[in-house]
């Protein structure tokens, strides 16, 4: 499902992968399940080819529901700024063991408990 | 409780392996996103904020031990060992992969459980009073019907792509713990007025969501003989002249309202005079060998009074907590029904480890015949415990952190999972529960306020019944941030209601207060002995808002 | 278009009509709105009357045609919009005994949604086929044999099997006792 209006620069792009599930982030070569790893896409053109990215990987059936996320630069890595995609990065706020804020470092957790 | 025969075993390990030929497919790209995603839901896989989520059905709420284990077995062996328990007697496992899902579905066929219609555009499972066969004002044990439905609605080749969802509630009881008011379909069991022949009252076109509404009686009196003929002539219209255009008023309430709930019962029993009742209803002997089923388990012969539960009851206060609330009263002399709160202060609502399904499990063994039940609002129930056993139970489940004394007070609230794990959400709404329990976490306090039932929503689908709580919290957005309106006076039973704007919504911190504020205008201004509901039905919402807005001033 | 039945791929003895076009020769289907003013026609020269209906017909519409009608077809817009499936349970209801084709983008999945409710074929889109080959339409047909509904017209429902099983029992039951 791509968003009809584009979202604000700079920009992620996040699906889930289609046999497991989970929560994925297009990298430079592929996918990736650590938002760290994630290709940014600072201007108009980079996006567009973000989101072509997307529709092939969809269209190859490797995952679905890939969007472009707009995102915060810190040292935690590229960080969503909406709340709901933060939430999707790290993984529930009431399972601290669960998602993948279980397995990054305790910094991105308390990015998550700061800022949510 | 229900036994599969070679049919029905057949008809699980049937659409297991239709399943599994459906998930090669899409993984192969025969089946695209968008034609697998029906054919996935109708095995009740979604697709979530984190993973995928299986909703595995318990028909009606009612379940054996065995298969509580073999729930806990999968939790651990393909999730992270725990499950939530819905608002529709359902179960959810947060975690699991597509690729696992064809097994998982496997080892639930084994101990005769599936996942089928647990959502999509199709009749999803069969809601009953978490009671049925043991309450004092049941008049017939609904499962037999909700069973009947069950294997009539499964894999139903006219009415697999509704419009919608469709979800029907059976109670058989004068008091309705099934919420029947608010389902697509509710039915009641009661008896002619004349005849004193079994039959139901027939209610169409209830439900929450973002146009809430209480069912319209369709149906005075429906023999039971014609229940399936009936229900294929309300399915019928529906899947008919239900509406296709605009996805949020799809359900059949919103036919039922744009063409009156006449025009509506007109149809329904055009069509049905239409039908050939003989062809489609079952035998009378299939009605009897179902009900079978259900007959009442070997009861031992007992007293009413239990000479061990009076001791107990005087010597731990604990236990005579416990008993106040969670214990409720049974049609046979010596046994009671035990609700297990899974609303442990500050816990998850509806959660439970895979090591309490085993406790859980063990207990009904050794308690309650082996049968477990599921509620609605999230707990789960033993429902033939003696009398005599009361207080060695209790122990053991204080000792597991079962034994919560909080059965319909504050802290049994209901949240659906949220914005935590729902991709529909918009807010969460686990913390906004978590906190308010924290806040009410005093005994002493919880019992001077009485029944109060708080539901949490984390959208505007509804899923945490929100519409129909005593305080009901619906979790929104507003500038990038979370926040919550609350309600008043919604009511599930049988006075069914749907709860009124308290006033702007509020951030998650200020939540707690203002629940705190409108607990205290009831202990304020109650008469003696008069719940929540009923204090707020007598004054009105305008003492409530008062407060409630004199509590927003005074943040500013 | 491709024609699926429970057996495989049949050829189409119908040609399906269009709208602004001639009336053709032989047997053919024709749009709703050419029913009132070339169904007779048709039906007098000796060919077989068919029509396309739409997925919102009332049974009234072609209620004076019906028992003149060799096929009805109805219009399936999406796989997703199951209306088409009680329309044909309503025309078997009303005693039509001819052929009844689901027309549209159904999956193979629902070969048996379509059976079940009354169609005899399904019609499907080149590119559907494609995708979707006769063999998985055909496995979906034999992966499911039971069912609970008694009046599909797909075989015994479980409940008659049951009562079945039952009467067998009873009847041993009766041998034993002789």
């Amino acid at each position: 499902m791509a968003l009809a209006k584009r979202p604000p620069l700079p920009v992620i792009l996040v699906a889930n992968e289609l046999a497991e599930g989970d929560v994925v982030f297009r990298t430079a070569t592929g996918w990736s399940l650590d938002h760290r790893d994630a290709l940014i896409a600072g201007n108009a053109e980079a996006a567009d080819a973000l989101e072509a990215e997307g529709r092939a990987e969809m269209a190859a059936n490797k995952v679905v529901d890939a969007y472009l996320v707009d995102v915060v630069l810190g040292e935690t890595g590229p960080m969503p700024r909406h709340y709901r995609e933060r939430l999707r990065v790290l993984g529930p706020s009431v399972r601290s063991d669960l998602g993948k804020q279980a397995e990054i470092a305790g910094q991105a957790r308390t990015a998550l408990n700061v800022s949510l | 409780m229900y036994r599969y025969d070679e049919f029905d075993a057949r008809f699980v390990r049937e659409r297991v392996a239709e399943f599994r030929s459906q998930v090669e497919r899409r993984l192969a790209g025969a089946l695209t996103e968008d034609e697998f995603r029906p054919l996935r839901l109708q095995n009740g896989l979604y697709l979530q904020l984190h993973a995928y989520m299986l909703r595995i059905a318990i028909p009606y709420g009612t379940l054996s031990a065995t298969q509580l284990r073999q729930v806990a077995l999968i939790a651990d062996r393909y999730d992270r060992g725990y499950g939530h328990f819905t608002t529709r007697q359902n179960i959810q496992f947060n975690w699991p992969k597509l690729k696992d899902v064809p097994d998982i579905l496997g080892l639930l066929a084994e101990v005769e459980m599936h996942a089928i219609q647990t959502s999509g555009n199709c009749i999803r499972n069969v809601t009953a009073d978490h009671f049925a066969g043991v309450a004092q004002d049941e008049i017939e044990d609904p499962r037999p019907t909700a069973e009947l439905i069950r294997q009539w609605s499964s894999l139903h080749p006219e009415f697999s792509f509704l419009p919608r969802k469709f979800k029907i509630a059976v109670t058989g009881a004068e008091h309705d713990r099934a919420v029947i008011k608010a389902h697509d379909i509710g039915l009641r069991v009661l008896r002619h007025p004349q005849s004193g022949e079994l039959g139901y009252q027939v209610i169409v076109g209830g439900g929450l969501g973002r146009t809430p509404m209480i069912g319209k009686v369709v149906r005075d009196f429906l023999p039971k003989d014609d229940l399936l003929a009936y229900l294929e002539a309300i399915m019928r219209v529906y899947n008919l002249e239900g509406r296709r255009d605009n996805k949020f008023k799809a359900r059949v309430k919103i036919l039922v309202h744009e063409i009156g709930p006449e025009e509506f019962a007109r149809r329904v029993e055009q069509e049905f005079a239409a039908l050939d009742g003989p062809s489609i209803n079952p035998d009378p002997q299939e009605v009897k060998r179902i009900a079978a089923y259900f007959a009442p388990p070997p009861y031992a012969s007992l007293p009413d009074r239990s000479e061990r539960l009076d001791a107990a009851l005087a010597a731990h206060a604990g236990f005579a907590r416990f008993h106040e609330t969670n214990v409720t009263a049974h049609r046979v002399p010596g046994y009671a029904a035990v609700t297990i709160s899974l609303k442990p202060i500050g816990g998850v609502p509806g959660d439970a480890t895979s090591d309490q399904m085993r406790i859980v499990a063990d207990l009904a063994e050794r308690y309650s015949f082996g049968e477990i039940r599921v509620s609605h609002i999230q707990n789960l129930v033993l429902p033939h415990v003696r009398k005599d056993d009361l207080y060695t139970l209790w122990d053991m489940l204080d000792a597991a952190g079962l034994g919560t004394a909080n059965s319909g007070l504050v802290t049994d609230i209901i949240a659906c999972p949220g914005l935590d794990y729902c991709s529909l959400a918009t807010a969460r709404s686990i913390p906004i529960a978590q906190s308010i329990s924290r806040r009410f976490a005093d005994g002493a306090r919880q019992r001077e306020i009485g029944p109060l039932g708080i539901k949490i929503s984390g959208c505007i689908n509804a899923c945490g019944h929100h519409h129909v709580g005593h305080i009901g919290i619906l979790g929104l957005e507003k500038n990038g941030a979370e926040y919550y309106q609350l309600t008043l006076g919604g009511d599930a039973t049988e006075h069914a209601a749907l709860g009124e704007r308290l006033g702007p919504g509020l951030a998650a911190e200020e939540v707690p207060e203002a629940v705190e504020k409108i607990v205290n205008v009831y202990l304020a201004r109650r008469t003696t002995g008069e719940a929540f509901i009923e204090t707020y039905r007598r004054l009105g919402i305008a003492p409530f808002r008062e407060a409630f807005q004199g509590e927003l001033h005074a943040t500013d | 278009m491709p024609l699926i039945d429970a057996s495989g791929l049949k050829a189409d003895r119908f040609t399906n009509v269009v709208e602004a076009a001639p009336l053709p020769a032989g047997d053919v289907i024709l749009p709703l709105a050419k029913l009132a003013t070339d169904g007779e026609a048709v039906l007098a020269r000796g060919d077989r009357l068919g029509v396309l209906l739409p997925n919102t017909v009332k049974l009234t519409d072609i209620a004076q045609f019906l028992d003149r009608l060799s096929i009805i077809a109805i219009s399936f817009p999406s796989f997703a919009d199951g209306r088409g499936f009680s329309i044909a349970k309503r025309l078997r209801n009303h005693g039509y005994h001819g052929v009844l084709r689901a027309s549209g983008p159904l999956i193979s999945d629902q070969l048996r949604h379509a059976l079940g409710s009354g169609f005899d074929e399904v019609e499907v889109p080149d590119a559907l086929l494609e995708r979707q080959p006769l063999a998985h339409w055909l496995a979906g047909l034999a992966t499911i044999t039971l069912r609970y509904q008694r009046d599909t017209r797909l075989g015994v429902s479980i409940l008659d099997q049951r009562r079945a099983a039952r009467a067998v029992q009873t009847e041993r039951r009766v041998a034993h006792a002789a």
